[in-house]
């Protein structure tokens, strides 16, 4: 395959930063959308040029580093995918593919596609866990939970914290993130008694950091390569209120 | 040889554990807030041990090179997390768990050490019950267990597909609260690059910081590593790319002594390597094995569509071979014998290096949404990685470079040979002697991490309250500093022609040819000399562009490589050395008639424990002879 690359560079955060075109010969499908990179990143070096910078680690989808906007999309084409999961077989031929940092107010680009997302760890900090200090827990079966509503914890608690849901908000607002840990824990008996003020104190930290308010546009449930659905936005609504009252 | 005492505590074996905690000395909590302790790594066992170490009031550095402490390679454990809960009344007990942990390694663990793990497993299922991780449940409400390989109990606990990403988040929200608290401050993206050792004691680090490329320096009263495995010295493995040695290389060349370098366990069920750009091996979790059953066709170089292969010429070779644990025979035996089944000429798919998983009897007999609610997420992966659908033909899979066994010796207190310096989980060698039992790591790790190093490192601390914080301007800092910067300047000089990358790739099929599933005297002497003239190659001719003053992923990598490269030629020399087959460690001149690994334990009852003496000088071998009280010997037998 032949493609051409517009690709974000960006020296570091006080850059202004701006598109480079590379065109890039022989990458073969069977690649993932990382490697590909990576392939053009030999091909720069041996070119004595700087090779892109991109953060990745696990490579299978399931750590969070990775995140870019391919083709005005968080993580690319492919639904419920990250990018480091993308192959190139959604790619044409001759196409063109437009890679960009995550874009938000609270995502400052620390160097090419590499954004600074210590804001997320930053609201996870204000109250997304259950304060059981090691030694003090009763007996794991104590509590019984309800298998659905385990399940159902579990589908909350499958986000990676990858950012997402952010990048693809009109308001950059970070709600699903949120809300995935409110709910999560709001779901289990463990969680309910600090859960009013793990909601506020969230919600607020993320306000204070400057992530958008939520108007239910949906992209984030869109573009979640986690699958994580919207009706934890709503679940964190009703948690809100309920502490607020 | 003094300096190898593991201070296993006296007493019968499962009153050690008590006895020790009944007999360290303790910090008082209010000096606890005077004594600084610095912890590299934050998977599951660098995460929980952070948590417990603020609770109790130490103040805690944390160090990664990741964005954020939740991304360590822990959150990608699938399959689940062991212990002794007997949840299922099968039988199941402390001291089973303890058992199969030291058959499964093949009788090279340390039986105290083994015996502790299993011993706090329980409590650690409790806290994270506590912490909201999310396991599966029964109807009932109550928490499921299914079984795993190597065992015949069900003991292992699970969330899903994504046992390790929901423990290690569990640990990580107890981190986080304790930064809020003030009792931990996180210094993420940083890579250490030495350790810092006055007056005999670990005393502090010498991290780069991967954004500015400042050079910085951090001191503590005491340093703990939990920076897991070098499974990507193979280059292709399953671990997550950025997983490297650094950190205990550096804490080697400082005097800690590695043990059994070369037990690396090669997973079984693992995707096959598919092409030559791939950069990373996507694991498939053991549990598959608990309903796919594995097989080649009987028939050598068949083609057919796996779906029209008859039921009668298909070789289900575990089952046949190992007819009472069949599928669930250990990793190692499980990997090998795929290896053998392929190298026979019977391995499937376009390369010939692959063998069947196959769910078609599962789903007949359970039914699909039986099967999709234990692995649908997995069966997901799989067919977004692939292509192809499991729940209409089989999965195809191979073995792959995974965990590491060995790593740096310690004692009891998971101490190493340094005074100060800690090791625990994966980066420390103690607890799966030659090969892990599946679900045996995340036990591990978070054992370590919430209540073992949390007694022993208060017992070595305990005489340290009187020691103020040490400034960084001391000469050992000034001089590991200079180590550090200089070993950067050299890379950046070199201005070769060849990427990092490149070298990396040449580097793991050495190690993976010759020192991976198979090894051999003649096959790891040509690995050590081929190392060798790879390393004097790369130290000539490797590119590493850019600047050290900004974000640098070729340096990073540089650094990483250059390690592996040293730490190769240890693995080699460890195998070498250790001319019996034990475990994932198989020898092919010491096997018996069967094949399978057959272990002279007149002779290698032990741990090998090496010690660094200087670049390109030989390292010396010490033994910690492994001594059984508590179970009898036996040849390791699966059949």
């Amino acid at each position: 395959m032949k493609i051409k690359l517009k690709i974000w560079r960006q020296a570091n955060a006080a850059d202004k930063g701006g598109f480079v075109v590379y065109d890039l010969d022989g990458v073969a499908r069977e690649m993932s959308f990382l490697e590909m990179l990576d392939y053009l990143n030999t091909t720069l070096i041996q070119r004595g040029g700087d090779p892109v910078a991109f953060e990745h680690d696990c490579r299978e989808g399931i750590c969070g580093s990775c995140g870019l906007f391919i083709n005005g999309r968080p993580h690319g084409p492919a639904t419920q995918t990250t990018t480091c999961e993308l192959r190139m077989t959604k790619f044409e031929d001759g196409s063109t593919i437009v890679i960009e940092p995550f874009r938000s107010r609270a995502f400052p680009v620390i160097r090419d596609l590499i954004v600074d997302r210590s804001a997320m760890d930053a609201i996870m900090r204000a109250g997304g866990f259950i304060s059981a200090t090691a030694g003090s827990a009763p007996e794991a079966n104590s509590i019984p939970i309800r298998r659905e509503r385990a399940d159902e914890a579990i589908e909350a608690a499958a986000c990676i914290g990858c950012g997402a849901c952010v990048a693809a908000c009109p308001n950059g607002s970070a709600m699903l993130f949120v809300s995935a840990k409110v709910s999560q824990l709001a779901l289990l008996p463990q969680g309910r008694p600090e859960a009013a003020e793990r909601v506020r104190r969230m919600v607020d930290k993320a306000d204070e950091l400057g992530f958008g308010h939520c108007s239910n546009v949906g992209a984030c449930e869109a573009e979640c390569p986690k699958g994580v659905k919207i009706a934890h936005i709503a679940r964190l609504n009703r948690e809100f209120v309920r502490a607020a009252l | 040889m003094t300096k190898l005492d593991a201070r296993i505590p006296g007493g019968p074996l499962a009153d050690k554990w008590a006895n020790h905690k009944n007999s360290v000395h303790l910090v008082n909590p209010a000096n606890r807030a005077k004594l600084d302790i610095i912890l590299v790594g934050t998977g599951l066992a660098g995460a929980s041990a952070a948590s417990s170490l603020g609770e109790l009031g130490y103040n805690v550095k944390v160090f990664c090179f990741q964005d954020t402490p939740r991304r360590a390679h822990s959150v990608a454990a699938q399959g689940g997390i062991n212990a002794a809960k007997n949840y299922k009344n099968d039988g199941d007990s402390v001291y089973r768990l303890f058992y199969d942990i030291i058959k499964g390694g093949d009788y090279r663990a340390r039986e105290a050490n083994v015996y502790r793990a299993a011993e706090v497993s329980n409590q650690t299922i409790d806290q994270m019950v506590a912490a909201g991780v999310p396991f599966a449940r029964e109807y009932s409400g109550y928490l499921d267990n299914r079984s795993f390989g190597g065992v015949q109990v069900s003991r292992t606990f699970y969330a899903k597909g994504l046992t390790g990403q929901q423990c290690l988040l569990g640990a990580y929200s107890g981190l986080i609260r304790q930064a809020a608290m003030g009792k931990v401050t996180v210094y993420p993206r940083r890579d250490v690059l030495e350790i810092v050792v006055v007056d005999g004691q670990a005393r502090g680090i010498i991290v780069r910081n991967l954004v500015t490329g400042a050079i910085e320096r951090h001191s503590g009263h005491a340093v703990v590593l939990a920076t897991g495995g070098y499974g990507t010295i193979y280059y292709l493995s399953t671990l997550a790319v950025g997983s490297k040695a650094t950190a205990a290389w550096a804490a080697h060349r400082k005097g800690a002594f590695f043990a059994n370098p070369s037990f690396v366990q090669i997973h079984p069920t693992s995707l096959p390597q598919l092409n030559d750009f791939q950069s990373k091996l996507t694991l498939m979790s053991e549990s598959l094995r608990n309903d796919g059953r594995i097989w080649v066709p009987k028939q050598k170089g068949d083609k057919r569509h796996p779906n029209t292969i008859p039921e009668d010429e298909r070789d289900y070779y575990l089952e046949r071979r190992y007819p009472t644990f069949g599928n669930l025979v250990p990793r190692d035996v499980a990997s090998r014998a795929a290896k053998e089944r392929c190298d026979a000429g019977y391995g499937v798919g376009d390369t010939g290096l692959s063998v069947y998983l196959d769910f078609g009897g599962a789903i007949q007999k359970q039914g699909k949404k039986s099967i999709e609610a234990k692995y649908g997420n997995l069966f997901e992966m799989y067919f977004k990685l692939t292509g192809s659908n499991p729940y209409e033909e089989p999965m195809r899979i191979y073995p792959a470079g995974h965990y590491t066994m060995g790593g740096l010796w310690v004692d009891y207190n998971l101490m190493t040979t340094i005074p100060g310096l800690f090791s625990i989980g994966e980066s420390n060698f103690s607890d799966h002697g030659a090969n892990r039992l599946g679900a045996g790591s995340l036990m591990q790790c978070s054992g370590d991490g919430y209540f073992i190093l949390p007694v022993t490192i208060g017992d070595y601390l305990s005489d340290k309250i009187k020691v103020p914080r040490m400034p960084v301007d001391g000469p050992e800092f000034v001089s590991a500093e200079k180590d550090a910067r200089d070993k950067l300047d050299r890379l950046m000089a070199v201005d070769g022609k060849q990427t990092v990358a490149s070298f990396h790739k040449r580097l793991g099929k050495i190690m993976w040819d010759d020192c991976g599933m198979v090894r051999n005297e003649a096959g790891l002497t040509r690995a050590l000399g081929a190392i060798a003239d790879l390393k004097q190659e790369f130290w000539r001719d490797v590119k590493v562009p850019g600047r050290q003053d900004q974000v640098n992923q070729e340096l990073e990598k540089a650094v990483k490589v250059a390690d592996f490269m040293e730490l190769g030629q240890l693995l080699c020399r460890d195998a070498l050395a250790r001319k019996e087959s034990c475990g994932a460690h198989f020898r092919e001149e010491s096997q018996t008639p069967e094949g399978e690994a057959k272990r002279i334990d007149s002779e290698y009852s032990h741990v090998s424990v090496w010690e660094y003496r200087g670049e390109g000088v030989e390292p010396v071998l010490h033994k910690e002879p492994l001594v059984f009280e508590n179970v009898e010997i036996k040849e390791r037998s699966y059949k």
